[in-house]
Order: structure tokens, then C-alpha cells, then sequence
């Protein structure tokens, strides 16, 4: 694994990965040979203005249809600027693609430090989240997959060959908590050392990783007729992510103080609990069905 | 005891509006006004009228503070007088539509009593914000409002600061009040924040009604937090903050901050203490709105104020 991208401020209020990266920037953080570590700010615009994004959300703008659209001055700056993302870290799916991707992101929602990848086979992934979950003391590392070919991936970390989104979580946008700042930080370095310790040829023994796989979102309760919601995340639920959720637990209070609850078949751990910019998407939570993946052990070819 | 000539006759309280949106990524008042718009029988009193409404319905349809300029230090006496001209910002015209609907600020026809609805990512719990210590009405309905809530905490913070004080949106009225509740991410609805909020103002209004049926209120004492400084971030030569809170200081809104205490935690680590010789009580602390602002938290200082005995006077 030679080449290694730290992305930050693919939403521009999102600011943990937004300092860090400048951080790295200032202290000229190109990795140790030979791994070279390319960190770069991915909607500049967004985080001038500390804004999600400028015209659409960066981070949906990475399938195989939206890079390979055409784009004119007039397209929209996020789809100008994932093609040039593309071509500077990617192109996604080729052999020129970076070998790592970790994109930087923040929740308002109280999900600890969370590996947000598509795939959940993806062997490195798996192995840097046992490590960090080893390694880590004070934070919980949950890895989280979104089942999507990778066509289909919208994220930037589609792009690298190898990548996830590192969320870490709660902290408002537009704010930086030193705590969180810190387990960002921790988690990059620990990643980092993990990169290097893998190329040097040590052996990472197997063992399982609890891998919690997306299975539907929840909206808010909406008026039918002002699709205006009509109740609150339950206080019994939130910050409560992946804490199981059973079938007739509360999940809503609504503002004429009806306890709405979930009404699902199946025991589901719900995560993104209350995240700000999902109210405009429509989602209150998201449910995933957790289960653990074995995984075996890897060491890199190190014969020249 | 009260004698007869320390009780203060005040105006009956009858129009009383309610605003939310101010901000328009506040989320408790913006949904509280809306569903009062909707349905306003809670907010309903016999003897005075209410009135809810969102002050910056732009910024709310966009969720976002503010459009041009916030509509929260647009109040000024410049911008309230100033011609309509086009490439007005829209925040001064709006500030100049509800100077006309519930002012004009400092008149005799401006509304009795605003509340301005608030929420911050700061720990301040439920706060209620005065813009004066000698306006009795008011320190007599926030004392009543903190006995109402207990035992859950209400802080009074007050802002009287020549030169921190700002014009907001609700100082067009003769009793302004501000309630602001937190810690609330922007663009988030915390039904227990929430909740705090309506409850603040159903008993604001139960002591309106009581007030303008008649009851006569006690002499009373009110602890409250003056403004004293505003405290911005460390920053370098490109104006970028290169500290963040303190991790000691986070969240610590309303507790003592003495000399020595850890104030801010550099990106390499390092922790820069608090030099100031006396103890303060910081709130505001790491409020994202004040990133642009410049300021990581205020300090205050804890006062007791006392208020007369009031009553409505007699026609």
C-alpha cells in the first residue's frame, strides 16, 4: 500500500477532519517511506462559507453515472469538483486509483468513531478497524456497511482502491469539541501506523469484527398535508446509537405527547440518530442488522 | 412587610407575541411557533392576547442562521430609519416590517412583551436572557418563571454591556425576553430541549395572566450572570483558530472559571490556562454561531438584583 489519501471537508461544516486536515497541511504530513500520504481539503468552497455544501452534497456525487456525466461551467461546483476529485485520487475503479481512501467526517449524532465503508469483505478495512478497536481506550470503533456495488457507491471513499468514511460523532456542525478533534486525530494516526506496520511485512492475525450492515431508513412522523414533522426523536432513544432497538420501543414523541413506537419484526441497532442533514433527506435514524464477519489474516508481499 | 409606597403600578401586559426563527436553524422555536400557528390553544389566555410568529422566514425555509446579515443585531436605529431603497439586505427590511408590526421600538404603541426563542450548541440548559436590571416586569416574571421550573434550573443572564449589548430582534418591544435553550446542534430538534422551551413559556404566560387579573407580586431578589468580556479562540496571522475549547472547560457553562483553570487545548497539544485575576462564570462556550463572531465563550459575574413588589395599575 503505497499511496494513502486523508480527506476532510467533503462538507464544509463537518470541522474535526476539516482542522485536521489543515493541521496536516501546516506540519507537511507526506507520510514516511514509503507510503506518501496525500491529505487534501475536498469542497473548499463549502468550508469557507462552513456550509454542507454549495449547490448539491459532495458526497453523493461519486457513482460511475455522476463521474462520467458531462460537466460545463454551469454544472452544479460539487459535480465539477468530484470529477476532479476523480482524477486526482482516482480514477475510481482503475489500477491508478489511490491504494487508501479515509474521507473525515462528523455527526451530530452519538455514533463514537464509525468506519463507513461499502463493502464488507474489504479485508484492510476489516484489519484497521480491529485496530483501532484494540487500540483505541476511551472511544467506541464500530465498522458500518452500506451494501452498494460499487457503481452505484456515492461517497468519495468509492474512490480508493480501499476506503472508508471515518465519522466520528456527536459533535454540532459548525463546532469543533476538542474530545472529538482528538479521536479523529487518534484514529488517522492509528491507521497510519497500521499502513506502515502492514508494508513492513508483519502478519495481522484473524480473528471476527462485528460489521453492522444498513437494512432501512426511518423518517420523522410529517403532516400529510404540510409535510411538516410532527415529533421528536424519542428521549428514550436519543443518543442511543446501537443500542438494539426492539420491536415496541419508543422512537418518537410526538409534540401532542404520543409516544410513537417501533413497529418492525426484527430486533435492529439503529445508528445516525438525529443527524442534522438528514432532515432534509427524510431520515430520522437508520436501522442496521449486525453480525459478525470473519476475517483472515494478512500480510503484504514484501518479496521485491 | 410591604408598604404601600414600594409597590410599582406597571401597564397590563396585553399584547404579548412569540417568536421563533429568529435564527432559522433553531429548530425548538421555529416548530413550537409553527404548531402554535397551527393550533393555539395552548398559548391561549383570557386576558391577553398572543401572538406567534416566525421572524426570518427565509432563513428558516433554508435552515440557516441567516441570509444577508443576522436579523439578530439588525434592530439599530440606523437600519430601523433607514429609506427602502433597493440591495437593502434582506434582514434590514425584514427588521424594518416587524418594527412596524410590533413596534416602533421605544413607542408607546410597540407590543408589551416578545419572546425570542433560541437555541445554542452551548451547555447553558435553560436560559433566560434580560436586556436591563431596573425593568421590574421582567425580573419579577423570570424570578417567577425559576420557581416554576424547579428544580430544573433556569439562569438568568443579562446583558447590559455598553458595548457587547446588540440590538435584537425582540428589543422592539417594552419587556423584551430572550429564551435560549441548549446544547442543540444547529438543524437538530431534541424533544427534551424542546420541551423545556414550552414549558418556560407556558408558565411565562400563567404569569402574565396572573398578573394582568390583578395579583400583586411580592418583593423579590433574582441571581443573574452580567456580561462582562468576550473571549475569542487563539488565532494565527491568517485569522484561523489554532485552539479548540478546553476539554475541562467544554460544557462547563455557569461554573466558576478561576485564574490557572485550563481555558483552551492547542491542535499540538498544548493547554492554555486562564490569566484573569478574579473568577468569572463563562457561558456562551463554543457556541457555533460565534466561531464567525469571534468569540469561543463569555464571561460574566454572578449579581443578585432586587425588584419591588408589582402590581397592575388601575385604570
Amino acid at each position: 500500500m503505497s499511496r494513502v489519501a486523508v480527506c476532510g471537508g467533503t462538507h464544509g461544516n463537518e470541522l474535526s477532519g476539516i482542522y485536521l486536515v489543515r493541521e496536516r497541511l501546516k506540519r507537511r504530513e507526506d507520510g514516511i517511506e514509503p507510503v506518501s500520504v496525500v491529505t487534501l481539503m475536498s469542497n473548499p468552497r463549502a468550508v469557507q462559507l462552513c456550509v454542507r455544501y454549495v449547490e448539491t452534497d459532495l458526497n453523493r456525487c461519486f457513482t460511475r453515472a455522476a463521474l462520467s456525466a458531462p460537466v460545463s461551467e454551469h454544472s452544479p461546483y460539487e459535480m465539477i469538483r468530484s470529477q476532479e476529485l476523480n482524477a486526482l485520487l482516482g480514477p475510481k475503479g482503475s489500477a491508478q486509483a489511490v491504494d487508501l481512501l479515509c474521507d473525515l467526517h462528523n455527526t451530530t449524532a452519538n455514533t463514537g468513531l464509525c468506519l463507513i465503508t461499502h463493502s464488507d469483505r474489504d479485508w484492510i478495512c476489516l484489519h484497521i478497524c480491529k485496530h483501532l478497536q484494540r487500540e483505541m481506550a476511551s472511544t467506541p470503533v464500530r465498522y458500518v456497511h452500506f451494501d452498494i456495488p460499487l457503481d452505484e457507491a456515492y461517497s468519495l471513499d468509492s474512490v480508493g482502491k480501499h476506503g472508508f468514511a471515518m465519522e466520528v460523532g456527536p459533535q454540532p456542525h459548525g463546532v469543533v469539541r476538542s474530545v472529538i478533534f482528538s479521536a479523529m486525530q487518534e484514529g488517522v494516526q492509528l491507521m497510519l501506523d497500521w499502513i506502515c506496520q502492514f508494508n513492513s511485512g508483519t502478519l495481522f492475525e484473524g480473528g471476527s469484527v462485528d460489521v453492522f450492515t444498513m437494512v432501512k431508513n426511518i423518517d420523522y412522523p410529517r403532516d400529510p398535508r404540510t409535510h411538516m414533522i410532527t415529533a421528536a426523536v424519542h428521549p428514550d432513544l436519543q443518543d442511543r446509537d446501537f443500542c438494539l432497538l426492539h420491536p415496541g420501543d419508543p422512537m418518537f414523541l410526538s409534540f401532542s405527547g404520543e409516544t410513537l413506537r417501533y413497529k418492525g419484526k426484527e430486533a435492529l441497532y439503529p445508528f445516525f440518530i438525529n443527524e442534522a442533514a438528514y432532515y432534509e433527506k427524510g431520515v430520522a435514524l437508520s436501522l442496521a442488522r449486525k453480525r459478525r464477519v470473519e476475517i483472515p489474516s494478512v500480510r503484504s508481499d514484501t518479496r521485491r | 412587610m410591604s408598604s404601600r409606597a414600594n409597590i410599582s403600578c406597571l401597564q397590563e401586559a396585553k399584547r404579548v407575541a412569540i417568536f421563533g426563527g429568529t435564527h432559522g436553524n433553531e429548530m425548538s422555536g421555529i416548530m413550537l411557533v409553527n404548531m402554535w400557528i397551527e393550533n393555539a390553544a395552548e398559548i391561549e389566555r383570557n386576558r391577553l392576547v398572543t401572538k406567534p410568529f416566525i421572524s426570518n422566514p427565509r432563513a428558516v425555509e433554508k435552515c440557516t442562521r441567516y441570509i444577508n446579515t443576522d436579523l439578530n443585531r439588525a434592530f439599530t436605529s440606523e437600519n430601523l430609519s433607514a429609506p427602502d431603497v433597493e440591495g437593502l439586505p434582506y434582514e434590514v427590511r425584514r427588521a424594518k416590517e416587524i418594527n412596524q408590526m410590533f413596534g416602533p421600538k421605544g413607542s408607546s404603541d410597540a407590543y408589551d412583551v416578545i419572546f425570542d426563542l433560541h437555541n445554542t450548541t452551548s451547555n447553558m440548559g435553560s436560559t433566560l436572557i434580560l436586556e436591563s436590571s431596573t425593568d421590574l416586569f421582567n425580573l419579577q416574571m423570570v424570578h417567577y418563571i425559576k420557581k416554576a421550573m424547579a428544580p430544573h434550573t433556569c439562569s438568568v443572564l443579562l446583558n447590559e454591556h455598553p458595548q457587547l449589548k446588540y440590538s435584537t430582534t425582540r428589543s422592539v418591544a417594552k419587556h423584551p425576553i430572550g429564551l435560549e435553550v441548549g446544547p442543540q446542534p444547529q438543524g437538530v430538534l431534541r424533544s427534551n430541549v424542546f420541551e423545556s422551551m414550552r414549558t418556560i413559556l407556558k408558565h411565562a404566560l400563567d404569569f402574565i395572566e396572573l398578573f394582568n387579573s390583578g395579583v400583586e407580586f411580592p418583593p423579590c431578589t433574582v441571581e443573574v450572570f452580567r456580561v462582562q468580556e468576550r473571549m475569542d479562540y487563539p488565532r494565527d496571522t491568517n485569522g484561523n483558530i489554532t485552539a479548540m475549547v478546553h476539554p475541562h472547560l467544554q460544557d462547563c457553562d455557569w461554573e466558576p472559571l478561576n485564574q490557572g483553570d485550563p481555558m483552551f487545548l492547542t491542535f499540538d497539544g498544548r493547554t492554555i490556562l486562564y490569566e484573569g485575576a478574579s473568577t468569572v462564570y463563562p457561558t456562551f462556550i463554543n457556541e457555533a454561531a460565534y466561531y464567525e463572531k469571534q468569540q469561543a465563550f463569555m464571561t460574566t459575574c454572578r449579581e443578585i438584583l432586587a425588584a419591588n413588589a408589582i402590581r397592575k395599575a388601575f385604570k
